[in-house]
């Protein structure tokens, strides 16, 4: 692990270096293939991104009636206006609770796995490898799968259509386990927990104020893709939730989505909508970048 | 596999409590959320309605393995099978392919701005598959789409086509994030191993091809049975686009099968249907795994 940091850390430094190494070798053509190729990918991934923005900022005559792909009478604001009033900011209750379902979440399921994962790494008990073993085989559970029979698991107990029944099976990350015990076992070193045993600190406290800031990057990790993955969770909330305040975004817009062909006039909302909702996750990803980034190329396959 | 380094204990001290303290909420979680869940699923699709007489009370009694001949006879969910499997076989190497070429790319010396790059195919991963498929569905809607050469000729939302759409959806997705987990294991390589190859001459190409493949290898399985999984499980999608395409029925994929064969409610056969696809799942992952390893062992 710390080698692979190092040669890492070595390369980007040295990035400009091979480059200019390689270009002696490289003929022209090949330089400008791979860079046609990049642009179009780019184009690929970058157009329907672009297509909603631009959308977006249209009126709804300009919107069937001009181009696509450019801007007309800029109107982004008075659609942002007209999403937040329409229905009393049902769309503001709706990004409120994906805030707290994939917010809380997140947060609540990074530390459950970080603390199960870390005690896999570091302490030896019977059963380790078995447990270890079931939580792996739960990583290919899909969530999915799950969803139905948890909807009568819940509603035998008259929880379906609470904040619980979103709330609580999206605190489990076998993913997190898996990616704390390998961070864990790499970076946090046994003569720390044992200077902290010296100094009288207790088991729980040595986690809590040394090993959880030791893994940090695979913490921001697993806290990023368990809150993408509540954040866009679709089936779980689908069938629990019958109301509509508490349906998280992408539930909300789904249902908006299907009513177009009655009410016509909801597409607008829809467009403008999905624009707004996937700029927090956007902005996240951005902010955390040098986070994850590390986290998932330490964690992914060794 | 990590390398775990156990601390030893420190004589007469005993972590049991702080073991408890950090194993039972994920695992009492696990339980319930889980694998409670898993084994209600296998107790439910053993069940069978009973009635005594046309008008008599729905009795569930326990039925063997009816449900499960049910299963096995029932065409629309074998049909449904079918398409995802015909989905997997085309859309999961192409969309690997894809993240694989621009994953050596990015990689290579041959770019510049490979960071924009990185983010750029990675952003869409941030868009959650509602958004993506309600997004792309207006993008393949004749009057509104910016592609009208594309959407005049061909009715991408038709019966023939609407299966490509969506693979076309699911592609945009995940190519930057399976992109990602592949460059990722490019930049583990050591940079020392380049060094003979480029010596003796050789090109990016045959670097890439004889150095760099080989090494990604366990990336791609990892991504590749991620991805049959995902594809088996298609639901978000199709499920958005009946909103879109009349063609995309109520059974078209087999979680939309389950879902509306628990909804008529038949949750005995909806969960008998769920174990059947678990199974096949798991089947297939472990093939792919199995497959991938002889034929790296070779």
């Amino acid at each position: 692990m710390t080698v692979s940091t190092e040669t890492r850390a070595l390369r980007t430094q040295g990035m400009k270096k091979p480059a200019r190494d390689g270009g002696i070798r490289e003929s022209a053509v090949s330089r400008v293939v791979a860079m046609a190729v990049m642009i179009v990918a780019t184009l690929y991934f970058l157009t329907p991104l672009w297509w909603l923005l631009v959308a977006s900022s249209k009126t709804r005559e300009d919107f069937t009636s001009t181009n696509p792909l450019w801007f007309a009478d800029f109107a982004l604001f008075d659609n942002i206006a007209a999403l937040i009033e329409y229905r009393d900011g049902v769309f503001i209750r709706w990004l409120a609770n994906s805030a707290l379902y994939a917010g809380l979440g997140a947060f609540l399921a990074t530390l459950i796995a970080a603390m199960a994962g870390y005690a896999i790494a570091k302490y030896s008990f019977f059963g380790r490898e078995t447990l270890f073993n079931l939580i792996l085989g739960g990583v290919l559970v899909p969530a999915t799968a799950l969803a139905l029979p948890l909807f009568l698991l819940f509603s035998q107990t008259g929880m379906t259509n609470t904040i619980w029944a979103v709330l609580l099976p999206s605190l489990v990350s076998p993913f997190g386990v898996y990616l704390s015990r390998i961070f864990a076992a790499a970076s946090v070193p046994n003569e720390i927990i044992e200077a902290a045993r010296i100094d009288g600190a207790g088991e729980v406290r040595t986690f809590f104020t040394v090993a959880t800031r030791l893994m940090a990057p695979a913490l921001v990790t697993i806290f990023l893709f368990q809150f993408v993955g509540i954040w866009n969770n679709f089936f779980l909330p689908l069938i629990m939730l019958r109301d509509e305040e508490l349906f998280p975004v992408t539930l909300g817009l789904y249902v908006w989505n299907t009513q177009v062909s009655q009410i016509p006039d909801i597409r607008a909302l829809v467009v403008i909508g999905s624009l707004l909702s996937i700029i927090p996750l956007i902005v996240t990803f951005l902010a955390l970048q040098r986070f994850w980034q590390s986290g998932l190329a330490n964690g992914g396959l060794k | 596999m990590a390398r775990d380094t156990v601390v030893k204990a420190s004589k007469g001290v005993r972590h049991r409590g702080a073991l408890a303290v950090f194993l039972l909420p994920f695992g009492v979680l696990f339980v319930l959320f889980y694998l409670v869940p898993v084994l209600y699923a296998i107790y439910q699709s053993l069940l069978t309605v009973e009635r005594e007489g046309t008008f008599g009370p729905a009795v569930q009694v326990f039925g063997g393995l009816t449900q499960y001949i049910a299963v096995f006879q029932n065409g629309p969910f074998w049909e449904s099978i079918g398409r995802v499997l015909l989905f997997g076989v085309v859309q999961v190497p192409i969309m690997l392919g894809v993240a694989l070429v621009l994953a050596l790319l990015l990689d290579s010396p041959l770019i510049r701005g490979s960071k924009f790059f990185r983010l750029a195919f990675f952003a869409p991963y941030a868009v959650p598959s509602v958004i993506a498929a309600i997004m792309w569905g207006f993008l393949y809607s004749p009057n509104l789409s910016p592609f009208t050469a594309v959407t005049s000729n061909i009715d991408l939302l038709s019966a023939d086509a609407v299966l490509w759409s969506i693979a076309n959806v699911v592609t945009w997705v995940y190519v930057g994030y399976n992109m990602l987990i592949i460059y990722s294991a490019l930049l583990s390589i050591p940079q020392e191993i380049y060094e003979a190859a480029r010596i003796d001459g050789a090109g990016q190409l045959r670097i890439a091809w004889s150095i760099k493949i080989p090494l990604v290898v366990p990336a791609l399985v990892l991504t590749g049975i991620f991805s049959i999984i995902g594809t088996l499980q298609l639901l978000t999608e199709p499920q958005v686009f009946q909103s879109f395409s009349n063609a995309v029925t109520s059974t078209f994929t087999p979680n939309l099968t389950i879902y509306s064969t628990a909804s008529v409610p038949n949750i005995s056969l909806a969960a008998a249907m769920s174990v059947v696809l678990a199974l096949t799942t798991f089947a297939l992952s472990f093939t792919v795994l199995k497959f991938t390893q002889r034929r790296t062992a070779e």
